[in-house]
């Protein structure tokens, strides 16, 4: 209200004639918290005694990620055939493991970049963590096409680097695109992330020194590169904050789109659709805020983050769930519709098998969770029920991972010479590997919530009402 | 005689406060001082007198390099040093060049933009005075501090201080070099 009164004088004369209800804005840090709370209560996650539950989802983590390394260390010692793929299903669990976990990634970066663009501010309670997701996702992916060389000591062929067969890559394949997208967005993500935590790392060091903890307050000026604050350092900072969240925008969207081209480009049935990249990016967000929520919400509720991360929060992130998990629901109507309209029987046959032949099971887990599933968010009470929206994120996690093994497993089973038909399945390496990787995941984001701030102080503070300069009548 | 101190450094409470007197500090015409903020404050920079950042520039040329760089890779691999036949394709064309100095562009104008922040700010610099002081606690925390060196030609230690004084800053300190 004061606000309003305050900013009447700078408006149109029009408004005062048909005086608009005003529409508050949402709060983005309730409870009027001020800076120094902000600063004491994510720096205090950091500086408090490790707590036990961080020690027991620590341990076992562990225990889960050395599934994956048993799965990994048996595959190089024996050889790519302890995986289950064989003629004709030759890209399998790695490759929709691996699409599943670069399109988790996403949401991160969309967070970070797009929503920067956009000025949205509610991205800053959310964005480090999300971040730090990218960057941990990205790991993740990055097993499932290096192991799946067969040779992994020569994995560095990917790589133009002068080898002694004098030979260089193909660089009209999608699959050498994908190397060069891959590896840009996990070290872009990185030094974004890093960028980021320059200004509160320079928090943890001052307040580790003033503790009188020397040994960490060296460990955190090191990375802090002697951040002093300085508003000609911010200016510069800003700049380059404001490139990053530039170039990250159209990084994130060519990522997921060449991660399509893999398909595309290629003329088997089901896959050589131009829907694809669109359809693959929404699908990346839709399950990259899957995944956000399922890590924030308990996040908050242990932490006691509800300050930080509102029923606002909240709200903005199903609704973009919803919005995306609407467009890939969208995405498998019209790839229908075109299977139909395009006249072509082998592209028609893909799609009838898909929802009715051998893997009919996946594929109404997928519908069901990808296009049932986000629909509940259309109602208010359900985005207040922070269990139920927890428990509707796992499903958004479950049916993107059947989705990606929907349209690599059943195009590759069924293609176009019927005397090579197979039907996959998995083999124990497989499973036991994929399933490490979620404790691969969560030992490197237990770490990340033990050892670095959860949020971005500095940018939570300038969001705050104290930040503005002109200083309205907030106290 | 005692070493001249590295400057002045005085403690506002408020955003609203440290605008101000920065308005002030750019008015009285000093050029080497600084505002020590925990968080960018809006429009401070125009406070301050601060110009537009030169980072772009620095994109510029890494998004420019990175995009020459992927094309006179491809180009050089498939076309000059290696050329192989595939699916009767060409050797070399721009099109399936594309995407990979598309994704070089990007990765050398983000190493580009952090590179020339870091340089145009001069950091890494582990050691300064400002950060030997003991508000530098609260600097980064909750309080917003002005600081001007010594080294100004306008600096005067009696007339500076008055000035910082009359600008609303508290507990004004001399900083140790």
């Amino acid at each position: 209200m004061a606000a309003q009164a305050h900013s009447s004088a700078a408006q149109p004369a029009i408004l005062n004639e048909v005086n608009p209800t005003p529409f508050p804005r949402a709060t983005l840090v309730e409870n009027n918290r001020s800076f120094g709370w902000v600063t004491d209560k994510i720096s205090g996650i950091i500086e408090g005694k490790t707590p036990t539950w961080w020690w027991v989802c620590f341990v076992l983590a562990c225990c889960v990620a050395s599934f994956t390394v048993a799965g990994i260390t048996y595959l190089v010692s024996t050889g790519v055939g302890v995986w289950g793929h064989a003629n004709p299903v030759n890209w399998a669990w790695d490759i929709v493991n691996f699409v599943f976990w670069i399109g988790i990634g996403h949401a991160g970066t969309l967070i970070s970049a797009i929503l920067c663009l956009l000025r949205q501010k509610w991205r800053t309670s959310i964005n480090r963590a999300a971040e730090a997701m990218t960057i941990f996702a990205v790991v993740c992916a990055g097993i499932f096409p290096v192991f799946h060389v067969g040779r992994v000591w020569f994995a560095w062929y990917l790589f133009p680097i002068p080898n002694s067969n004098a030979i260089w890559q193909n660089y009209r394949s999608p699959l050498e695109w994908d190397v060069f997208a891959v590896s840009t967005y996990g070290t872009v993500s990185v030094l974004f992330w890093y960028v980021g935590l320059l200004p509160d790392l320079a928090v943890l060091r001052d307040r580790f020194f003033k503790a009188g903890n020397k040994v960490r307050s060296f460990c955190y000026g090191l990375f802090a590169l002697g951040w002093r604050g300085s508003n000609r350092h911010w200016s510069n900072y800003e700049m380059a904050y404001l490139i990053l969240a530039g170039v990250s925008t159209p990084l994130v969207l060519s990522v997921h789109t060449i991660v399509s081209f893999d398909f595309a480009v290629s003329l088997l049935p089901g896959w050589h659709t131009t829907i694809f990249p669109p359809y693959f990016v929404a699908g990346a967000i839709f399950s990259g805020f899957g995944m956000v929520l399922t890590l924030m919400l308990p996040l908050r509720a242990i932490y006691g983050l509800q300050d930080l991360i509102t029923q606002y929060h909240i709200d903005c992130m199903c609704k973009i769930v919803l919005a995306t998990g609407t467009i890939v629901g969208y995405a498998y109507g019209m790839e229908f519709f075109i299977a139909w309209y395009g006249a072509n029987p082998n592209e028609g046959f893909a799609f009838i098998n898909r929802a009715f032949g051998h893997y009919a099971w996946a594929y109404w887990i997928m519908i069901s969770c990808n296009v049932i599933t986000p629909q509940f968010f259309w109602f208010k009470k359900v985005r207040e029920n922070t269990a139920f929206v927890w428990i509707l994120s796992i499903f958004v996690n479950v049916g993107m991972w059947f989705e990606r093994f929907v349209i690599i497993v059943t195009s590759l089973a069924r293609d176009f010479l019927p005397s090579s038909w197979g039907y996959y399945s998995p083999s124990i390496v497989e499973i036991f590997t994929f399933f490490g990787t979620f404790g691969v995941f969560s030992v490197l984001f237990l770490l990340f919530i033990r050892f670095l701030p959860v949020m971005p102080m500095a940018e939570i503070k300038s969001v705050m009402p104290q930040a503005d300069a002109h200083g309205h009548d907030h106290h | 005689m005692s070493a001249k101190p590295y400057g002045l450094i005085a403690t506002f409470d408020t955003t609203p406060s440290v605008y101000h007197a920065a308005e002030q500090v750019r008015d009285a015409g000093y050029k080497k001082w600084d505002c020590i903020t925990p968080f960018p404050v809006h429009g401070l920079d125009k406070a301050m007198g601060v110009k537009r950042s030169n980072v772009p520039k620095f994109s510029l040329c890494g998004g420019l390099l990175g995009f020459t760089t992927g094309m006179s890779l491809i180009f050089y691999t498939s076309y000059v040093s290696y050329p192989l036949s595939v699916g009767g394709k060409p050797f070399f064309s721009p099109l399936f060049a594309f995407p990979v100095s598309y994704e070089l562009t990007i990765l050398f104008t983000a190493f580009a933009t952090i590179g020339g922040m870091l340089f145009l700010n001069g950091l890494p610099m582990h050691y300064h005075p400002v950060l030997k002081s003991d508000k530098i606690v609260s600097g980064m925390d909750d309080k917003f501090h002005i600081v001007i060196e010594s080294s100004d030609p306008k600096f005067n230690l009696a007339l500076t201080k008055a000035l910082l004084e009359k600008a609303g800053g508290k507990d004004i300190q001399e900083l140790e070099a």
